[in-house]
């Protein structure tokens, strides 16, 4: 059984149709990179997974537990998928090791020697251990998402989700993000990223899902699908990105 | 009680609630036109002046308006002249009325950028030209919403003249009350009353400010 | 004719003057914190409480904001106990400034949690954290930070304004000053002593509160 199950779900804004029956299986290890145009739907579909939107229709579980379901407690659910956004959101109140140790403490119940300890260690992970006391205002935009990824992986996730998470960044500052999640990968992570670094979705993929108004358009091993697009709209937007 | 009625009670009440305009209109007018001239010497450059107006507003905003009006009732008597609790309390209302206008239109005043003092300053402005054809036109756009605002402390602050003796809306709840002995009933139509009075103003205020900052 | 300041008639009621100065401090002391509580609970139910709920806080801020303290201090005091609740001079004192403070303090406290990004509420969800985990974690320690000068000087003022307590003979400071000068005549004197008293307050509330802000939100 796939770790994430995406079955025909459907969502809609008003009378805005977003996801028009997307289903993607997602097994445990893979790296699924999920690239389209603004507005395809990309981020209402991850924001699905971990309950921050609710779908219409359809199922979607995380290891077994169906999102929105009766029977689901969300937060079991959220302790299994962390999620990385575009614009960090830090807690500009705490430190980075503050951030990194909240949800251990205050969710997982943690003792404060136990959370501090594994936030250390994620933090050094993101090779920021020495960046533990400043406060996110004091921290480059790179740096704040690398404290973002340490803090979700504090809770011990099984898989994360990344939304465009280079996508505020200065060129010069994306490499030590993406980094970051390429070790990740090789460590056999879940992870499903939107993402509009074809390079790296071409290399770090196991899986390049690419969505077009609201469907699945296509889908399949990234090297295959770059070098061979099947669709025309999936050839224009990797001309268009080659550009 | 049954001498009562709801509708005398009432139209006292409305009666009464003249005073309350009255007095905050003395004390919005007064105390605008010396909040004016203490704004003036508060940024005059003049460091003697600045440390008085400095002082003024620290007293008006750090004691109690309650004892401003008792120290001007009484403190007037000391000198021979009789005072009446009409006057004390539009003195009093007046000088605490200006350390806050003072006070919130040198905010204003301070928000003018920089440039624009150093602009105007190269231009060989005299201080009187700077302010007048400057500072002061722009300062005074963005300082209507908090003026409005500050009304309603005005109208808010002549309830305690009350205490002092002088008959507006308040003390005349206080009368009513000890003739009708119906506390719930004179006090929430005193409220009301005040209510009906401040909340447009409110309101104005508001709506003022969500216009000055659409316009920016 | 000049009238000689005479402070000295003072100095006989010192004690009374102690007692009214204890008084003023504990009941500001008193209503800062539960006002200031009913101000969390005010603004957290005005942004995400259901929308009757939001509504009737916001008319209770209106109301509160748009009339007197002193006439807020007679209903408590005069119409409640007609209405069946009998309250000392004291607790009717304390429940109008609680009431009052909470008002203020509601909508303070509701304009620094609108200041928090959605971003940050949904990161905090992300983590698996429950809504008032995240209300009383991610949104309201940061949104004190923001409004703790505002809420500063709201408390300074209330507790100016509570000099109107004496009013109904609760014994607070303005209640001594009252008291000395029916006794030694000397009003303007005895108003003047304790004027000042209340600067001297206002002016160490000012520092203290500034001290404990930076205690609570370090921040280099
Ligand atoms: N909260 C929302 N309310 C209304 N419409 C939304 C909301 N979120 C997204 N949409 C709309 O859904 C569509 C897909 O958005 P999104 O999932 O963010 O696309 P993508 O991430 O691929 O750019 C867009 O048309 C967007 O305007
Ligand atoms: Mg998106």
């Amino acid at each position: 059984m796939p770790l994430v199950s995406i079955v025909d779900v459907r969502k809609s804004f008003g009378s805005n149709e977003v996801l028009k029956g997307v289903s993607l299986p997602v097994e445990r290890g893979d790296v699924v990179a999920i690239v389209g145009r603004s507005g395809s739907g990309k981020s209402t579909l991850l924001r699905c997974i971990n309950g921050l939107e609710s779908h219409d229709s359809g199922t979607i579980t995380v290891d077994g537990l169906e999102v929105g379901g009766a029977a689901t407690d969300m937060r079991v659910l959220r302790r299994q998928v962390g999620m990385i956004f575009q614009q960090f959101n830090l807690f500009p109140h705490l430190t980075a090791l503050g951030n990194v140790m909240l949800a251990p403490r205050i969710v997982l119940k943690m003792g404060e020697r136990e959370a501090r300890d594994i936030a250390l260690d994620m933090l050094a992970k993101v090779g920021l251990a020495d960046k533990r006391d400043n406060y996110p205002s004091q921290l480059s935009g790179g740096q704040q998402q690398r404290v973002a990824i340490a803090r979700a992986l504090a809770m011990r996730p099984m898989a994360l989700l990344c939304d465009e998470i280079t996508s505020a960044l200065d060129p010069e500052l994306i490499n030590e993000v993406l980094r970051v999640v390429e070790t990740l990968a090789s460590e056999g992570m879940t992870l499903m990223l939107v993402t509009h670094e074809m390079r790296f979705a071409r290399d770090v993929g196991t899986k390049l899902v690419f969505m077009h108004q609201g469907r699945v358009h296509e889908e399949g091993p990234p090297k295959a699908l770059f070098a061979a697009p099947q669709t025309l709209e999936l050839q224009q937007f990797i001309g268009a990105s080659r550009a | 009680m049954a001498d009562f009625s709801l509708w005398v009670i009432v139209s006292n009440l409305l009666l009464a609630a003249r005073w309350t305009i009255a007095l905050s209109l003395i004390a919005f007018v007064c105390g605008g036109v010396v909040g004016l001239l203490l704004l003036f010497a508060r940024i005059s450059g003049v460091r003697l002046l600045e440390r008085f107006v400095f002082l003024y507003v620290e007293f008006f905003q750090g004691t109690p308006l309650l004892m401003q009006m008792f120290m001007l009732f009484f403190g007037v008597a000391l000198f021979g002249v009789e005072i009446s609790p009409w006057m004390a309390a539009s003195l009093a209302l007046t000088l605490w009325t200006s350390a806050f206008l003072t006070e919130i239109w040198r905010g204003c005043v301070k928000s003018v950028p920089l440039g624009q003092w150093d602009a105007a300053d190269s231009l060989g402005f005299n201080f009187v030209d700077l302010m007048r054809y400057v500072i002061l036109p722009q300062a005074l756009r963005i300082s209507v919403p908090p003026t409005v605002g500050f009304l309603v402390q005005v109208v808010k602050g002549t309830a305690l003249a009350s205490i002092i003796g002088f008959v507006e809306l308040t003390r005349a709840g206080t009368m009513i009350n000890n003739a009708t002995f119906r506390p719930f009933l004179v006090y929430t139509i005193v409220g009301l009353i005040y209510f009906a009075l401040c909340f447009p103003l409110s309101l104005l205020a508001k709506s003022l400010e969500r216009r000055l900052n659409a316009a920016r | 004719m000049i009238y000689k300041l005479q402070f000295a008639d003072l100095l006989p009621y010192w004690d009374v003057l102690v007692r009214g100065l204890a008084f003023t401090i504990l009941l500001t002391l008193a209503s800062t914190l539960s006002g200031v509580a009913v101000g969390t609970l005010g603004a957290s139910a005005r942004t995400f409480g259901p929308q009757w709920l939001s509504r009737l806080v916001g008319a209770y801020v209106e109301l509160i904001r748009n009339t007197p303290f002193l006439v807020q201090l007679f209903f408590v005091y005069f119409g409640l106990p007609a209405a069946g609740l009998k309250l000392t001079e004291t607790q009717a004192a304390f429940i109008a400034m609680t009431i009052n403070l909470g008002a203020y303090s509601t909508e303070i406290i509701r304009a620094g949690i609108e200041a928090t990004p959605k971003g940050v509420i949904e990161a905090g969800v992300s983590l698996a954290m429950t809504r008032l985990q995240v209300l009383r974690h991610v949104v309201l320690k940061p949104a004190f930070e923001k409004v703790w000068p505002a809420l500063a000087s709201q408390i300074i003022i209330v507790m100016l304004g509570s000099s109107v307590v004496s009013q109904i003979s609760a014994e607070d400071l303005t209640y001594a000053a009252n008291f000395i000068q029916s006794r030694n005549f000397r009003a303007f004197e005895s108003y003047f002593v304790v004027a000042l008293a209340y600067l001297m307050l206002a002016i160490l509330a000012r520092a203290i509160l500034r001290a404990l802000g930076s205690r609570l939100f370090p921040k280099a």
